[in-house]
């Protein structure tokens, strides 16, 4: 029994230091916007790379989302004669939830593990300490520009993934569904709100920020070898969709409780 | 000039360095010579701040490193890691002037190119070498752009990790050349780890042998033969059999 107990609070205590240290990790973070050097080229890059290059994957997968939406709505819709709610809800589902939150997963899937598994590598071959012997701050240097390049451009991202992803539903809607093209952007426009769209930026920001910096932190803990920078990427990926899901109940509650 | 007293330094239950102490002169070229695991890493990333010893003085011209203003005290040291530790995102040019295009070293974009191809020429790369990524080169190029991105700020103290491992005998001996002409010729202080007798012979001024988180034996590198040190007897005749086996 006592042993049960013991492990117990080993494992309580294992959780709290591990918040604390990513609590610790995140307060350094943020202190770094407001100490110079700032290193703008690695600003400039990380936003390309998370930014530009994630078009693409956040396209298709907005698109094909938004067109499936579709389909289920109006599928669903016909058992009580509500087909024609497939506007409004693809559009309050895309922006409220399916954009901010896929695009969040998507990023955390490209952009997480890319940067861990990037930095990971440069701790186990001594890149890390190279840094700091060329009197260079690895958070300044490889945090920052990162979390900030994230947090800035994923309202972006979502934005766009919201617009591409009612097109999908638009497009299914009018070829498939047989909806008027006019009506159904009337209908989508017309029901979507201010603040479903200040939500849906809002979560890409703190989505972005989570993302990135989980990559980060898993990266800057990473231990020796292969198998290493194999647990920091994974860990990082696994902490990044979980805290995005954690942190869009708490969001969508603080926007939409009733 | 470097200065370390009684240092400590554990990782959980690894008690890696049990009260080094050491004495580099000023523009010395001391070469740190034990086995595999002794601590010879730690005891020059404990130096530089990479490594937080858990007790020990350590200084540097007479200056406590724990209370010394980490940038100015990082701009007098340049360091060669064991390997090469380049940054893969950038080309090798812009790995040698990475002092020079930031912080307060920061130059002029062609200047710093200017000085990173100088420094290219002088570990005797060809500046086509210049505009290729890290991963591009062999390992002996590795080293060579890793020794000219030491010696980039024209550093007072500089680092060797382990500078000949990895490397055929002929550019082992190429680097070790480099590495004894360049510290001769800037003046530098220089502290080298290694655990090739080779390379220890042609760089060093002075030996210490670091055995069990201790400086064992410290002295002038031509009275490393005649020494009745058993311990470092063993080490440089690479016997099997003698006090340090009996130890592990």
């Amino acid at each position: 029994m006592m042993r049960f107990v013991a492990s117990l609070g080993a494992a309580v205590l294992a959780v709290f230091a591990a918040i604390g240290r990513v609590a610790i990790f995140t307060a350094q973070t943020i202190s770094h916007l407001v100490r110079p050097p700032f290193y703008p080229r690695e600003f400039g890059q990380a936003l390309l790379q998370i930014g530009y290059f994630s078009l693409p994957v956040v396209g298709l997968t907005a698109f094909f989302t938004g067109g499936a939406l579709a389909l289920q709505i109006y599928a669903g819709g016909a058992r009580f004669s509500a087909e024609a709610v497939v506007p409004q809800i693809v559009a309050i589902g895309m922006v409220r939830e399916l954009g901010p939150v896929l695009v969040g997963l998507m990023i955390a899937a490209r952009v997480t593990s890319s940067i861990a598994a990037e930095i990971a590598t440069m701790k186990v071959t001594e890149q890390i300490d190279a840094l700091v012997t060329l009197s260079t701050h690895p958070m300044k240097y490889l945090t920052l520009p990162r979390v900030l390049a994230a947090t800035l451009v994923m309202p972006l991202l979502v934005g766009v993934g919201d617009v591409i992803g009612i097109f999908g539903g638009y497009i299914v809607g009018t070829q498939r569904l047989g909806f008027n093209a006019a009506a159904y952007l009337q209908n989508t426009a017309d029901f979507l709100e201010v603040r479903d769209v200040v939500s849906s930026l809002t979560k890409g920001a703190v989505f972005g920020f989570i993302a990135a910096l989980m990559g980060c932190y898993y990266g800057m803990q990473s231990e020796r070898g292969a198998m290493g920078v194999g647990r920091a990427t994974k860990g990082s990926v696994v902490a990044a969709a979980v805290l995005i899901l954690a942190a869009n109940f708490l969001l969508t509650e603080a926007f939409f409780s009733v | 000039m470097i200065r370390l007293a009684n240092v400590h330094k554990s990782f959980g239950d690894n008690h890696v360095l049990r009260g080094a102490s050491l004495h580099v002169p000023k523009g010395q070229s001391m070469v740190v010579i034990g086995g595999s695991g002794t601590g010879k890493s730690v005891l020059i990333k404990s130096v530089l701040g990479l490594v937080k010893p858990d007790s020990g003085k350590i200084e540097v011209n007479g200056q406590d490193v724990a209370r010394a203003d980490r940038d100015a005290f990082l701009a007098r040291f340049g360091m060669l890691f064991q390997g090469g530790a380049l940054f893969d995102s950038l080309t090798v040019w812009q790995n040698v002037a990475f002092r020079l295009l930031r912080g307060s070293l920061k130059r002029p974009l062609d200047e710093a190119r200017a000085v990173a191809i100088e420094k290219l020429r002088r570990v005797g790369l060809d500046k086509d070498v210049a505009d290729r990524l890290p991963a591009e080169l062999s390992g002996g190029m590795q080293k060579r752009v890793g020794l000219a991105r030491a010696i980039a700020a024209d550093p007072e103290i500089i680092f060797f990790d382990e500078p000949t491992t990895g490397l055929d005998p002929i550019m082992a001996g190429v680097i070790n050349d480099l590495i004894r002409e360049i510290v001769t010729e800037m003046g530098a202080t220089a502290v080298t780890i290694t655990h090739d007798m080779t390379s220890a012979r042609a760089i060093a001024d002075q030996v210490a042998m670091l055995h069990a988180g201790k400086v064992r034996w410290c002295g002038p590198i031509n009275e490393l033969d005649t020494t009745d040190d058993p311990y470092v007897q063993q080490f440089i005749h690479g016997r099997a059999d003698g006090p340090i086996a009996a130890l592990r």
